[in-house]
């Protein structure tokens, strides 16, 4: 039998690798591919208590959350773009145009 | 063989959170993005295999639709674009923010454990109620789509004008500096 709580610690450990990475990694492309990560954990986390409580909320929330992981891709993506065309570079730690 | 069919769901689950897993890991291991990303794909597609598992067959297809076909495509195209295999990636360790990071992850694994702790102890409903909608039994897409556009139609307005905003968002950030400057 797979319980809710089966789901609950899977949705950890992807959540646990996709902040690891974010904080070990510098790459901008890849730091944004652990957001997808950590977006995916919730997702999972959300359809899990949905089926527990029979409830359709938490399916419908996973489609909202779904909208906004796009929304963050392509703005983030863009913003890849922009720095590439100013810095030459995806490098987060050579990104600091913003520091007074 | 019976064993086999009475294990199935415990099986199936199994081999996709490993196959979940070893992509996550495959994207904070791999140096470079084009296999970080395809590394990525694999884990979308098992979290796929999961939420038909759990009986959501619409929130899979939309998994597979927006995640695997989309945002993918994006992230290699971009990747493809700014040549990212070619940068170098440093890992940088967390120095003197390694006091908030261990604060924060007992905080998290305090959060972790109620939550878990409430799963397992936690009324459960009835999973067929996720299919009853004003007396009747539907299927899951027909079920989700009633509780959105019912329960949810104005969150639903306004995530698709975030939608509108962050594509006008990537075209302004993705065009040339100035149309004078660049002639674009």
């Amino acid at each position: 039998m797979i319980t809710t709580t089966h789901y609950l610690i899977l949705s950890l450990v992807l959540f646990t690798l996709g902040v690891i990475g974010m904080a070990v990694r510098r790459n901008f492309i890849t730091v944004l591919m652990c957001v997808e990560l950590i977006l995916n954990a919730a997702n999972i986390n959300l359809i899990a208590f949905s089926r527990q409580f029979g409830d359709l909320t938490g399916q419908v929330f996973a489609v909202f959350v779904i909208t906004i992981a796009a929304a963050e891709a392509a703005i983030g993506l863009g913003i890849i773009v922009a720095l590439v065309r100013l810095k030459q570079t995806t490098n987060l730690d050579q990104v600091n145009v913003m520091e007074g | 063989m019976s064993w086999l069919l009475v294990h199935f769901p415990q099986i199936v689950f199994y081999a996709l959170a490993a196959v979940a897993v070893a992509g996550a890991v495959g994207v904070i291991a791999f140096r470079n993005p084009v296999h970080a990303a395809l590394s990525l794909l694999g884990t979308f597609l098992a979290v796929a295999g999961l939420f038909v598992l759990m009986e959501a067959e619409f929130l899979a297809a939309v998994q597979i639709l927006v995640y695997a076909g989309g945002v993918m495509v994006l992230f290699l195209f971009v990747i493809m674009l700014v040549k990212a295999r070619t940068l170098p990636d440093e890992p940088q360790y967390l120095g003197r923010l390694a006091p908030a990071a261990v604060g924060l992850g007992v905080l998290l694994a305090v959060l972790v454990g109620v939550g878990v702790w409430g799963a397992a102890h936690g009324a459960p409903g009835d999973p067929a109620a996720l299919r009853q909608v004003q007396g009747a039994t539907l299927g899951n897409t027909e079920a989700v789509g009633w509780s959105l556009y019912r329960d949810y139609l104005l969150p639903f307005e306004v995530v698709s004008i975030v939608l509108l905003v962050a594509m006008i968002g990537a075209i302004v950030m993705g065009r040339k500096e100035s149309p004078k400057e660049g002639g674009a």
